[in-house]
């Protein structure tokens, strides 16, 4: 009898549900028609998007699941990849350490440093405000040229710093700054938040050039007695889709390092001590051609980012409250 | 009205304009250093590049290495011209395009109102956020199967839809304010023309950064894996081949690395002063 009821309520929704679905459908289809010109507007980027961006993550997530080796084609494997990745390679677990270790480490101090200079270089006479942003880009505008570090991090005696820190007496022996395991990270560190402020700081300085002036003065009056209640009360909370956009930009960044240390430390760094995940993808990918096994390192990057996003918007949403 | 500049800012502390400078010089000694050491080590004579214990500044500047690299230069298989125009043009062409297209979806993005708007935007972040390393096989596959594989097409078509310009053009575009996009429409001006007339004056710093992005981008593509005629390679290209043939060239590669620097120093710094300018001009005010 109960069993019976359920079934016919059951029949009933499906009954239901067609129409419904069909309602929603010619509403959507009526509204999209509606919105005509947005989608023209959008088509140019979407169209070309997701030919080149979005279809090859597609396909890259598909081969994640196969053993493809690029010469032949992909052989389907299900969960193979990952489950190895995690059961047993010890060197894929090593380099998630150290990934962190990075994140953790150069995506927080070159936020917020890229938000202070930013914010620093904006309460300066024009002139020298566009100078001072010159110089604090170049580095990333400047391509190649981190490679000086390795002349200036030298392990010899004649390296810059080397010779610096055994004249004044505080070391007696030449350090191999991006050789030995123990002063490996900190070095890179160095060189890579020279390298990282980018994107995210031309954004602010932009961000900062299109505030309402009218907001301040309106502060002035209501008794903003600092520029620290300045800044959190009023400037911040009107940047708030340019430090969305410059966390983003760290976010991709920080996880992602790899391209800086090859030339300075070399490939695999000495006891793999700087071995990024994106060091183990290439790895994988450009040298054993194992590209199944690259996408599945790939993907697991990927949703790392993508969770660390939520938790920034997250924390963004608390700004100037 | 009375210049703003002159007038003493309220909220502001002399001891902590003073602390805000020195910080500001100390970080910028930082950035700027090993960037002077690399212009010097351009100007060094061979025996001063390899000088121990090395100098930091230039003793006997030389035009040498500059001299060799366009020596090396005249001895490529096409003439070098060819390189050069090649990633001019495509610089050109990309960064207008991208500019364009990425600000006209940002636009709507931002102000419109449709369905899958923020499915679709969120799609164009996480983009960001897969590896390039993995996606180039899938990459080469599809512009194979297009049939643009070792034509401009192949270096242009994707650089006009990188994410990264939306993203930045969006959320600049959502600080204008709707009402003056409202009366530009009642004024009778169709949707192209408040883009054109409207939004994008009022952005004008942000895509100004974002022409950056882009200029920088193309400027040092290397195109080698899309294109392998000798005509359509980039300079990026054409230069590395140089310096992979060898030790003997390592001043010419330090003036590679300078002169690939200049462009697109050049074009920022005409840029930032723009974006610095527009300031008392059109910050958004409703």
């Amino acid at each position: 009898m109960q069993i019976e009821q359920i079934s016919t309520k059951e029949e009933k929704k499906q009954a239901q549900f067609l129409p419904i679905l069909k309602r929603k459908l010619s509403l959507l289809g009526s509204e999209m028609k509606k919105n005509k010109l947005s989608y023209l507007f959008l088509a140019p980027f979407g169209i070309i998007f997701f030919t080149f961006y979005l279809l090859p993550v597609i396909i890259s997530v598909f081969f994640s699941f196969t053993y493809y080796n690029v010469l032949e084609s992909p052989q389907f494997i299900g969960w193979q990849n990952y489950l190895n990745l995690f059961l047993s390679d010890d060197l894929f677990l090593q380099s998630i350490k150290v990934t962190f270790l990075f994140a953790f480490i150069t995506g927080p101090i070159s936020y917020f440093a890229s938000f202070f200079f930013a914010w620093f270089i904006n309460e300066l006479p024009r002139r020298i405000r566009a100078v001072l942003v010159v110089i604090f880009y170049a580095p990333s505008l400047s391509g190649q040229v981190f490679v000086v570090w390795s002349i200036i991090f030298s392990g010899d005696q004649y390296g810059y710093i080397n010779g610096f820190l055994m004249e004044i007496g505080i070391i007696s022996e030449p350090i191999q700054w991006f050789n030995n395991p123990e002063f490996i990270m900190p070095t890179l560190m160095i060189v890579i938040l020279w390298t990282s402020i980018g994107a995210g700081f031309l954004a602010f300085v932009a961000g900062l050039q299109t505030l309402d002036q009218s907001l301040f003065e309106a502060g002035y009056v209501e008794g903003i007695k600092n520029r620290w209640q300045e800044l959190w009360f009023i400037t911040l909370p009107q940047m708030k889709p340019q430090l969305l956009f410059g966390a983003i930009m760290t976010i991709t960044q920080s996880f992602a390092i790899h391209d800086v240390i090859v030339p300075l430390a070399g490939f695999p760094t000495t006891d793999y001590a700087a071995h990024t995940v994106v060091s183990h993808l290439v790895d994988y990918g450009t040298i054993r051609f194992e590209m199944g096994y690259a996408s599945a390192i790939a993907t697991i990057l990927f949703i790392v980012m993508v969770g660390s996003n939520v938790i920034i918007q997250k924390l963004l949403g608390k700004v100037g409250t | 009205m009375v210049s703003i500049s002159k007038r003493r800012t309220p909220n502001r502390s002399r001891f902590g304009d003073l602390t805000n400078i020195l910080v500001l010089i100390g970080f910028a000694a930082f950035m700027a250093l090993p960037l002077v050491f690399a212009v010097n080590n351009a100007f060094k004579p061979l025996e001063e590049l390899f000088q121990f214990p090395p100098r930091f500044l230039v003793r006997n500047p030389t035009l040498d290495n500059v001299r060799d690299l366009f020596a090396l230069m005249n001895a490529s298989w096409v003439p070098f011209t060819r390189y050069m125009f090649n990633t001019v043009f495509i610089t050109l062409i990309g960064t207008v395009f991208h500019i364009i297209v990425a600000s006209m979806a940002a636009y709507v993005l931002a102000k419109h109102q449709f369905p899958g708007k923020n499915l679709f935007f969120n799609i164009v972040i996480m983009a960001l956020m897969f590896s390039p390393h993995v996606t180039a096989i899938p990459n080469y596959l599809i512009m194979s199967r297009l049939g643009w594989v070792d034509t401009y097409n192949a270096l242009v078509v994707p650089a006009i839809a990188a994410p990264l310009g939306v993203f930045l053009m969006k959320q600049f575009m959502e600080q204008i304010p709707v009402s003056l996009l409202e009366s530009a429409r009642i004024d009778g001006a169709n949707e192209f023309i408040v883009f054109f007339r409207v939004a994008m004056p009022l952005v004008k710093p942000a895509w100004l950064t974002l022409l950056i992005f882009s200029f920088q981008g193309l400027w040092n593509l290397d195109g080698g894996t899309f294109v392998y005629s000798e005509e359509l390679k980039t300079l990026p290209t054409a230069l590395q081949q140089i310096v992979a043939t060898g030790f003997s060239r390592a001043g010419a590669a330090s003036a590679i690395a300078l002169f690939m620097m200049i462009v697109p120093l050049v074009v920022f710094i005409i840029s930032q002063n723009n974006v610095i300018e527009t300031m008392s001009t059109s910050g958004i005010k409703e």
